[in-house]
């Protein structure tokens, strides 16, 4: 895998970092909720909500991220509609939904901007953000995995740094969590990428009940830090 | 029909179960019946009458009721159970089951399967109330669900799934349900817990919790509005799908709490699906 990446790696970097201006840092990628409703109160409990996300929300969004790369890369897009679908069908919250279809609008803005690239005009007039993430990779040379692993990187430290703003924490544990996650992120994209040639409908489907149903509760609730 | 094939003879050898039933049923004109009723082993179907108050067909007499009964403990790791449905065009099919399935660790620590095919065809209606699916300590288990439905099919299902019998740490689960209409996705989700699964525990997933379910309601009435966003309950919510559908999903400390989240969730629909 680190071959595949290899060439890459300032491009991957500048994907995956939480300054590229495409929206990130107005979402905590469901913290903020989990943080409200008492489920996260301290390292420990952030530890595994990351770990968690990781491994569910993280791993859908990796495996359409690297499927769409995949594609881009063999110019062909066709099947695009239905990766629209199976993604929706993977997202149960109608509010993550539109998070997703939010961050990927802001992305696609950016990213025409950046690295003008003729692929994200196929894309539609809302793009769920792991698509458009997709076309963004390959138009920058990446390869799926590199692909899956910047969205994974980028909604990992996203939340990660929504918590200093959340809940009293040293920012050093923090990033010690991120340090320890390295490894598994590192899995995480290389399995999501396995399945970068597979049909739409093969994708892994991993559920995450509690975001779904804290994303809810959020969206009405009145004083709120972030989007999402 | 039956498919002697998938009996494979070296994982026979270690007292692994296979078993393939089905299920059909048809609609004559006034009254939907089962026109294809085949038990296997430890999948036994039997004509039943009402258990309880039901979504969509409660009190009704002209729709094809079934229960699942378990003919044997189990499944067991190694196991490999299949049930495959048809509910044919224009019927009505509630299937229910007689109790709680079960699912045991094998000798070896195999993993047990339980695979279920639905098609629901044209105009056909199909009402799932299945009882809790309780992953044992070291079950190593999937339960793969798919289902299939016309456009104009309608669905209401129910799952829940217990980490484990009283006090008990549950084994490796996995289960996933993924439903199409008209051979497009609509509903996919997996839901992995246990020694093997990192991060299910957390916040995002199931925080300590030990019982989660869903309800599935699928309407195609629904096309033009579907039913609001309602979180019900801080542990609850009823979500619409994008699609002709919706999600209610809990999750709860124990079974009891999650039976009420979930019906507390059906009944914000109202009639019909209120029970």
């Amino acid at each position: 895998m680190l071959d595949r990446i290899a060439g890459q790696q300032a491009a991957l970097l500048l994907l995956a970092d939480g300054r590229l201006p495409a929206g990130g840092y107005a979402h905590s990628g469901g913290l903020e909720p989990a943080v409200r409703a008492r489920r996260v109160r301290d390292m420990a409990d952030l530890e595994a909500f990351l770990i968690g996300r990781a491994e569910t929300a993280g791993l859908v969004a990796a495996a359409f991220t690297a499927a769409v790369c995949a594609r881009a890369i063999q110019g062909d897009l066709s099947d695009l509609p239905e990766l629209e679908a199976e993604l929706d069908a993977r997202i149960p919250a109608p509010e993550l939904r539109k998070v997703s279809r939010d961050l990927g609008r802001q992305l696609r803005r950016a990213m025409q901007s950046i690295h003008p690239h003729e692929d994200f005009v196929q894309l539609g007039a809302a793009p769920h953000q792991p698509l458009v993430m997709g076309i963004a990779a390959a138009a920058l040379g990446l390869h799926p995995t590199a692909a899956a692993l910047a969205i994974l990187h980028e909604n990992n430290s996203g939340a990660a740094a929504a918590a200093a703003k959340l809940m009293p924490v040293d920012p050093f544990n923090v990033h010690a969590i991120l340090a320890r996650m390295t490894g598994r992120l590192d899995e995480l994209a290389a399995y999501a990428a396995s399945f970068a040639h597979e049909p739409a409908a093969d994708l892994p489907s991993p559920g995450s009940p509690l975001a779904d149903i804290a994303a809810e509760h959020h969206r009405r609730s009145d004083v709120r830090l972030f989007a999402s | 029909m039956y498919d002697s094939s998938l009996r494979d003879p070296d994982k026979l050898a270690t007292g692994a179960m296979f078993a393939q039933a089905r299920l059909s049923t048809v609609f004559s004109g006034r009254s939907s019946h089962a026109d294809v009723l085949r038990s296997d082993g430890p999948l036994v179907l039997r004509k039943s009458n009402p258990k309880g108050a039901e979504p969509l067909t409660h009190r009704r007499t002209d729709i094809a009721r079934v229960a699942l009964a378990a003919g044997t403990a189990g499944p067991l790791g190694g196991d490999a159970y299949a049930l495959d449905v048809r509910v044919g065009q224009g019927s009505t099919l509630l299937l229910q089951e007689v109790s709680a399935m079960l699912v045991l660790p094998g000798v070896g620590g195999e993993q047990s399967r339980m695979t279920i095919t639905v098609n629901v065809e044209a105009g056909a209606t199909f009402v799932w109330w299945a009882e809790p699916i309780i992953a044992a300590h070291r079950c190593h288990h999937l339960h793969d669900v798919r289902i299939n439905l016309a456009a104009d099919a309608r669905l209401v299902l129910r799952e829940e799934m217990l980490l484990g019998r009283h006090g008990e740490e549950p084994g490796d689960f996995s289960s996933r349900l993924r439903i199409t209409r008209d051979n497009r996705a609509l509903y996919d989700q997996r839901l992995s817990f246990g020694p093997a699964t990192r991060g299910w525990d957390g916040a995002a997933v199931l925080s300590g919790n030990r019982a989660v379910g869903s309800v599935i309601v699928v309407n195609p009435d629904w096309s033009d509005t579907p039913p609001p966003a309602q979180p019900y309950d801080l542990s609850a919510v009823c979500a619409p799908l994008a699609g002709p559908g919706v999600a209610i999903s809990a999750v709860a400390p124990d079974s009891l709490a999650l039976r009420g989240l979930l019906h507390d969730g059906l009944n914000t629909l109202g009639a019909p699906w209120a029970i």
